[in-house]
């Protein structure tokens, strides 16, 4: 082990430090002072940019359940170097949307209160109860990367036995919450801008998420790996490149194809603030980074992966932020922008989310398995599964 | 068996007086003062369209969108017709105020403890056979208080009697399934800041349809994930299998040789 030594000072760690100091300064306003007086909310616009970023925070962290679906039930191992990571922004990414969640209530004292009052008819009685519980999956399957750094034997038998079930109820969790964001929307065809409501929100929703989550790792481990360290080897990457070019694919087959059964593809033609945003969307989004993937070039190669994947991102986010703002604005009489304080608060969680991701995947076993060969790698709490199953004699 | 009540609201009556808003505010004892919009402070409040006057307020869907939406169910519906908010349970998502139809739910914006407002109808003085304090207030019989049938079949009445002066529609009768609050107008509706292209249709069949599908997504998809698993737990185990026995039958003969 290396002598502890103070943590060098660097741009990113400023910059960090920073954020996190006026966020939290802004979050103790919003408390003190009241949504009224601390955000640019109102009757007209009642959710605004906290919203967007859960949508953002719980979309990003998507890649927990689809690479844990791929590595340990559909058994496609040669994904496994990216499982620790995956699981590590789902965790990461779910406890910033609970802590978004607790500044955006208005009731924060209040938030327990879905465990007892039910009201099974709502999509966010439904969102709440699978937040919970995926959040607690992702703790014990974190938990599992925890003990092996510190070498804990008991626990990791434990939390072992019980692994695939719990994988099971966490791939479905969060195919039902990730689909339920967009279900949050079908209840106001209404309000919601006809280039974003569909009765495929649910649909649509999942599909993006399963091109962002994948895209969000590779984009870390992109970032992480830049001190001539390769976390991820470059036919992994390439892969995982060919299927988010897939599913972007899928996806734009089924939000044009929905959008033409519905009559709506003359809401394009038409210049307006909603159309330009669907543009930007769907053309810096989903067009451009699906093109460039298709070239087995640009999945090679670094520079390649981190535009597409940072293009992807982006597009995600401006989809959601236009399903939860820029779809719910008329002119001029219900507009929205957030305030700075919001602003505040939102960078200064994003920025614990970056830090907390830095900080974790440099003191645990994060991006290790791959360096060991198969029989050497340390047990992760899959693996345990798999080896008993392996005793049995298949007869 | 409890009758629906409902209000009549008939837009050609009403002169711009107030007094329903006046009466409001001293029954729930809000903060006086006229108000031009609905606020926290405001149940109802008077929208002026080229000298009409059309009165905002909770409509008391018969299938309210607030009631699906609430997570912790802090709306109930009254058999009597009132759509009841309970602050103790709010966790104040604000999905009411997102997904309202109406957009009629007010939030407390500037309170730290906020609370969501909008009209009671007033339940209190409904289930004791009074009317509510904006129909006695009314001066003109604008606002008409009464069983929803009997309404029903006074506004049919009052536009067939009148046809060239009414719009023959009864705004509410069916919308977004029906609504205890009734208007009847001589202005076509959305000129009046009505949306006319709701669905008849209530709301909160629409999100039904997705959360409905939960428990069959639940089942189908833990047995068929299991079921993945298994298959390629299996072709693993197989595959490891016969790979050890290859090499341990080349390790056999390499032992005879």
């Amino acid at each position: 082990m290396k002598s502890f030594s103070l943590p060098r000072i660097t741009v990113w760690r400023v910059i960090a430090v920073v954020l996190i100091a006026a966020g939290t300064v802004a979050a103790l306003a919003r408390f003190t002072l009241g949504l009224g007086a601390t955000t640019n909310l109102s009757d007209e616009f009642p959710w605004g940019l906290w919203i967007g970023f859960d949508f953002l925070g719980i979309g990003l962290a998507a890649a927990g359940f689809t690479i844990v679906a791929a590595v340990h039930l559909f058994h496609a191992d040669r994904y496994e170097p990216i499982v620790r990571p995956a699981i590590l922004t789902a965790f990461i990414g779910y406890l910033l949307v609970v802590l978004v969640l607790i500044i955006d209530l208005g009731r924060p004292e209040h938030f327990w209160h879905p465990l007892v009052m039910w009201n099974p008819h709502s999509v966010m009685f439904e969102i709440t109860w699978c937040v919970i519980l995926y959040t607690t999956v992702l703790s014990l399957e974190f938990a599992s990367i925890v003990v092996e750094r510190f070498k804990l034997h008991a626990p990791i038998r434990w939390i072992h036995n019980m692994s695939l079930p719990f994988m099971i109820a966490g791939v479905l969790l969060s195919t039902l919450h990730q689909s339920s964001f967009g279900s949050l929307y079908l209840i106001v065809p209404n309000r919601l801008h006809a280039l974003w409501y569909s009765p495929l929100l649910p649909i649509l929703f999942f599909i993006s998420c399963i091109a962002s989550g994948v895209s969000m790792v590779i984009f870390e481990t992109l970032i992480l790996s830049r001190n001539g360290r390769t976390l991820l080897a470059p036919e992994l990457r390439a892969n995982l490149a060919k299927i988010i070019a897939v599913t972007l694919g899928i996806y734009l087959v089924v939000r044009f194809q929905d959008m033409s059964s519905r009559g709506v593809l003359h809401e394009m033609m038409i210049v307006t603030y909603q159309s330009i945003a669907f543009y930007v969307e769907i053309v810096i989004g989903f067009v451009i980074p699906l093109a460039l993937l298709m070239s087995r070039r640009v999945r090679y190669s670094r520079r390649g992966l981190f535009i597409s994947t940072a293009l992807v991102l982006i597009g995600f986010a401006a989809n959601r932020m236009n399903t939860a703002v820029t779809g719910m604005e008329i002119w001029p009489s219900r507009t929205y922008f957030p305030s700075v304080l919001e602003i505040l608060i939102t960078l200064g969680i994003a920025a614990i989310g970056f830090s907390a991701f830095t900080l974790v995947a440099r003191y645990l076993p994060i991006f290790e398995t791959e360096q060991h060969d198969e029989g050497a790698s340390a047990p992760s709490i899959y693996d345990v599964v798999t080896d008993t199953q392996m005793v049995s004699r298949p007869d | 068996m409890i009758k629906k009540k409902a209000m009549l609201i008939d837009i050609t009556l009403c002169v711009g007086c107030n007094a329903c808003q006046d009466g409001c505010k001293s029954e729930n004892k809000l903060a006086a003062g006229e108000e031009k919009r609905l606020s926290p402070s405001a149940y109802t409040a008077l929208n002026e369209y080229n000298g009409v006057f059309v009165r905002r307020m909770c409509q008391h869907c018969d299938v309210p969108t607030c009631v699906s939406v609430c997570p912790v169910g802090a709306f109930t519906k009254l058999s009597e017709g009132p759509v009841l908010y309970d602050a103790d349970k709010c966790i104040g998502c604000r999905y009411c105020m997102q997904a309202c139809p109406f957009q009629v739910p007010r939030y407390e914006w500037s309170s730290t403890k906020p609370r969501v407002q909008k009209c009671k109808f007033c339940a209190p003085r409904i289930t004791n056979g009074l009317q509510p304090a904006c129909a006695e207030a009314c001066p003109t019989g604008a606002t008409k208080f009464g069983d929803r049938d009997e309404l029903l079949r006074e506004a049919y009445a009052r536009i067939n009697a009148e046809p060239d002066k009414y719009v023959h529609k009864i705004y509410g009768s069916d919308d977004v399934g029906g609504t205890s609050i009734l208007y009847i107008s001589s202005v076509p509706f959305e000129q009046l800041g009505f949306d006319t292209k709701l669905d008849k249709a209530p709301m909160p069949l629409l999100t039904w349809n997705a959360l409905s599908k939960v428990p069959n997504v639940v089942t189908v998809g833990s047995v068929m994930l299991a079921g993945i698993w298994w298959i390629t737990n299996r072709r693993t185990e197989v595959q490891r299998y016969e790979a050890s026995q290859k090499q341990s039958t080349t390790t056999q003969t390499q032992d005879k040789q």
